[in-house]
């Protein structure tokens, strides 16, 4: 595929004489989100080599000779996915297309999501035709810590062609979804939970201190262990805590956690987040809401559509995801929930904000991608009215320059 | 056969009179964009409605009000017949067990809960009238019934009557991987249509000795329940809604169709847009489930929200409903899936009547409810805009003349957004109904 992608832009670059590559392409937009800065009306978007080279006024900016050029009615950075299991979770939802849990053990932070991303399941390429450039995905909300995630672009055929970050974060889960029932069967409480995650925590820092204690000495090393090792990075902070949890005790709960831990944690679901809204403030902690058009019903019995407004209006940052679905339909799309949010008091403005430049910022990614400003990837969603609206469609989307998705969707 | 042009051999009685006294007034809403679905937009509209019924809809111009009508300005606003969904699961009821795959015997109406949150939040999407049906992990799950969205707290009260009294609805009906398990079930599709067959040969010939009794009660077979919700599927009276997803299931359900004469109702229907030339030269009525995502389970793999726009090119547009399968897709997002379909090429004339007057005809219940004509239901609802925006919002909701829903009230607003409580099962009847007067 690189090779490929090599010979094309040589080929390209020789019919227009050395200036253009496969990685480059214009956009025209009537109206032009950067999302960072001012919507321009007539605006116009250059990449060059997958980077963003120019945006601005149409009158302002020229557009190479020859530059294959893309219009669209409105244009946005390509769209943040900031919690799937796509990828892990296939379509087909058979055994075979299933990797988002494993059930042998309630706390596995050493399963890693390169080791079971499938770069081409059919629903990454749905997710990519309504304007979706980066999922962040990984093993699901099913286990107390059910492994890690990555983050990836929509493009690519293999693992390594799409993952830009390998380990984005470790997925924990507090509340119904990670409780064991019956005899025998285990965390099956609340109190039981936080407990092992406070005993994984407590052992993984002992390995730690051992770690430290052996420096460079080999003979004083402990035995490797990628359960600690996983662990460790959270406690390090170079990997945060993501906590699925959607009633307000088990978000108190992972607040609490953090605390004791001193980890990153990002909040996920979080359906009664408006209930604790000022103790998620104090910490300091984001949150990945659950998606809008999620189940009222158990855990979300209590769940909320004005809830991205509440957590807009106390200032909290948060981002959509597409979620964990278990049965129809296999994923939601962040388009279509970030407009459900928007139509419910949140607005448009800040909906998209939500799934561009806030979805980036939470996922540690905002250097490169999220909003379209000089130096950033080139990810764009073309679409032909208002992005939110029901009827309108997403025409294309570029990734890195190239247009990967067209056709009206 | 054409199934579209079926005499009706059943006609729906009436819903016992409204009782509300507030309704004794005329009220008359005026001034909203209002779309009767069988005729025209009217800009700057009126609808009259008294006794649970509408009295008159026309322009504003040709609409003398009566001289002791209660005025509500609805200017700005969108008016249209209340949804009609053919397709529910709410009310938390089950239907048949897990003893046999054929169960025609049982009846969602002894399974329904009334006071369900769900049938709340059908009202704060605009839902008046909706299909209960038991699920499709059975060849066939039982009796579906058909009710008025009220806020009575009786599904007693709740649910339209054939004519000889009886709770009204269909057959519930399955075929693919959902009603396929161990045994007693079938476990494979050829085996699922012959215990159908044999269901319904078992059926006429239970027909056949009712007949050969000829009134002496002595020579009556015993009764059997199964056998009698069968003889009404088989007369007609009753419509059998039949879950269907992939192409060669949907023309099995035709199959046996015109084996037994039996009339239906395809729902899901995934994969119509592969069969649509067969399923619009039998006029089979489709009511067409819209997902986010194709997939999900085997016989949704090629789900495509084209199916509704290949009907109607087939002109077949008639036949086309939607339907929320909540809890597959909220009550509340029931206007979502026809603008999904527009999303997808159907016109935006058929997709409003996909949610009114179409599925209505899929219940029998068109001369009831559907449209905004002289001596229909009062069943509609107010729109702050187009039916078909993400940023349009069901202002209220009026079952039979009463306003069940309204944006406004505090209380009503926790079904639509959700939030505190909003999970508890209640009955507006009963803890709200001083809210709810007309004055």
């Amino acid at each position: 595929m690189k090779l490929v992608r090599g010979l094309l832009s040589l080929g390209v670059g020789l019919a227009l004489s050395g200036a253009l590559v496969a990685q480059d392409i214009a956009v025209r937009a009537q109206r032009l989100h950067t999302v960072s800065g001012a919507v321009i009306e007539n605006g116009v978007v250059l990449v060059r080599s997958g980077k963003i080279s120019a945006v601005g006024r149409a009158s302002e900016v020229q557009i190479p000779s020859g530059m294959r050029t893309l219009a669209a009615a409105v244009v946005t950075p390509g769209l943040i996915d900031a919690h799937s299991v796509v990828g892990l979770a296939g379509y087909l939802n058979q055994p075979q297309d299933q990797d988002q849990h494993d059930p042998a053990a309630p706390i596995q932070p050493e399963l890693r999501a390169i080791d079971a991303y499938n770069a081409r399941e059919r629903l990454i390429e749905w997710l990519r035709g309504f304007g979706v450039t980066t999922i962040h995905t990984g093993h699901g909300p099913l286990a107390l810590i059910s492994g890690q995630t990555l983050i990836a672009k929509t493009r690519g055929d293999t693992v390594d062609e799409s993952v830009f970050v390998p380990c984005a974060m470790i997925a924990a889960t507090l509340g119904a979804d990670s409780r064991a029932e019956g005899p025998g069967k285990s965390p099956g409480t609340a109190g039981k939970q936080v407990a092992l995650l406070r005993e994984a925590f407590l052992a993984a820092r002992e390995h730690q201190r051992k770690l430290r204690e052996a420096g460079d000495d080999a003979a004083k090393k402990p035995e490797r262990n990628l359960r600690h090792e996983a662990l460790i990075d959270v406690l390090e902070r170079r990997v945060p805590l993501l906590v699925t949890a959607q009633r307000h005790q088990d978000i108190s709960s992972a607040l609490r956690l953090a605390r004791e831990f001193d980890f990153a944690l990002v909040l996920d679901g979080a359906s009664e987040a408006y209930v604790v809204l000022d103790e998620i403030k104090a910490a300091g902690v984001s949150v990945i809401a659950h998606p809008p058009m999620a189940r009222f019903g158990g855990e979300l019995e209590n769940a909320s559509r004005a809830t991205p407004k509440k957590l807009a209006d106390a200032g909290l940052r948060f981002a959509f995801q597409s979620g964990y679905e278990s049965y129809v339909p296999k994923t939601r799309v962040v388009l279509y929930e970030a407009a459900i949010a928007a139509a419910n008091g949140l607005g448009a403005d800040a909906a998209l904000r939500a799934i561009t430049l806030d979805a980036a910022r939470i996922l540690g990614v905002d250097a490169r991608i999220g909003s379209l400003e000089v130096g950033k990837d080139g990810d764009l969603a073309l679409y032909d009215g208002d992005p939110f609206e029901y009827t309108t469609h997403c025409t294309a989307t570029v990734i890195e320059g190239v247009l990967v998705s067209e056709g009206a969707r | 056969m054409n199934r579209a042009s079926l005499p009706l051999l059943v006609v729906a009685l009436s819903l016992s009179t409204p009782t509300s006294k507030a309704q004794d007034k005329p009220l008359a809403f005026v001034g909203a964009r209002v779309l009767p679905i069988a005729s025209a937009p009217i800009e700057d509209g009126v609808l009259v409605v008294q006794r649970g019924r509408i009295e008159a809809v026309g322009a504003r111009a040709s609409v003398a009000l009566p001289v002791d009508a209660v005025v509500i300005d609805v200017k700005g606003k969108v008016l249209m017949p209340g949804l009609v969904d053919t397709h529910s699961h709410v009310g938390g009821g089950w239907g048949a067990d897990g003893s046999a795959p054929i169960q025609p015997g049982v009846r969602m109406l002894d399974a329904v809960d009334c006071r369900d949150a769900g049938l709340q939040r059908a009202q704060a999407g605009g839902i008046t009238t909706l299909n209960i049906m038991s699920g499709s992990g059975h060849l066939m799950s039982g009796q579906t019934i058909y009710v008025k969205n009220r806020d009575v707290g009786d599904i007693e009260q709740m649910c339209y009557r054939f004519v000889d009294g009886a709770p009204m609805g269909g057959m519930k009906m399955a075929n693919g991987t959902n009603s396929q398990q161990d045994p007693p079930f079938p476990g494979t599709r050829g085996k699922s249509a012959a215990l159908v067959r044999e269901s319904f040969v078992a059926a006429q010939e239970y027909q056949r000795k009712l007949e050969a009794a000829a009134g002496d009660a002595s020579k009556l077979p015993p009764r059997d329940l199964a056998l009698e919700g069968l003889l009404e599927v088989l007369s007609g009276k009753r419509v059998v809604h039949h879950h269907t997803h992939r192409h060669d299931d949907i023309l099995t359900v035709l199959r046996l169709s015109n084996e037994f004469g039996f009339r239906v109702v395809l729902h899901h229907v995934s994969e119509a847009w592969k069969v649509a030339d067969e399923i619009a030269s039998e006029q089979v009525p489709c009511s067409l489930i819209v997902i986010d995502t194709p997939g999900g389970k085997l016989e949704a793999m090629d789900f495509d929200a084209r199916s509704a726009a290949e009907l109607e090119k087939r002109g077949a547009a008639s036949l086309v409903a939607f339907h929320t399968d909540d809890w597959i897709t909220d009550s509340r997002l029931f206007l979502r899936s026809a603008a999904l379909a527009v999303r997808a090429g159907l016109s935006r004339d058929t997709a409003l009547a996909a949610l009114t007057v179409n599925p209505a005809r899929m219940l029998d219940l068109s001369d009831k409810i559907g449209t905004l004509e002289r001596g229909k239901d009062a069943d509609f609802i107010v729109l702050s805009g187009d039916p078909l925006s993400v940023w349009t919002h069901v202002e209220a909701t009026w079952v039979a003349g009463e306003k069940v829903f309204d944006r406004a009230n505090e209380k009503d607003r926790l079904w639509a957004d959700g939030g505190w409580g909003a999970g508890q099962d209640r009955v507006g009847g009963l803890c709200c109904l001083g809210d709810r007067e007309v004055r």
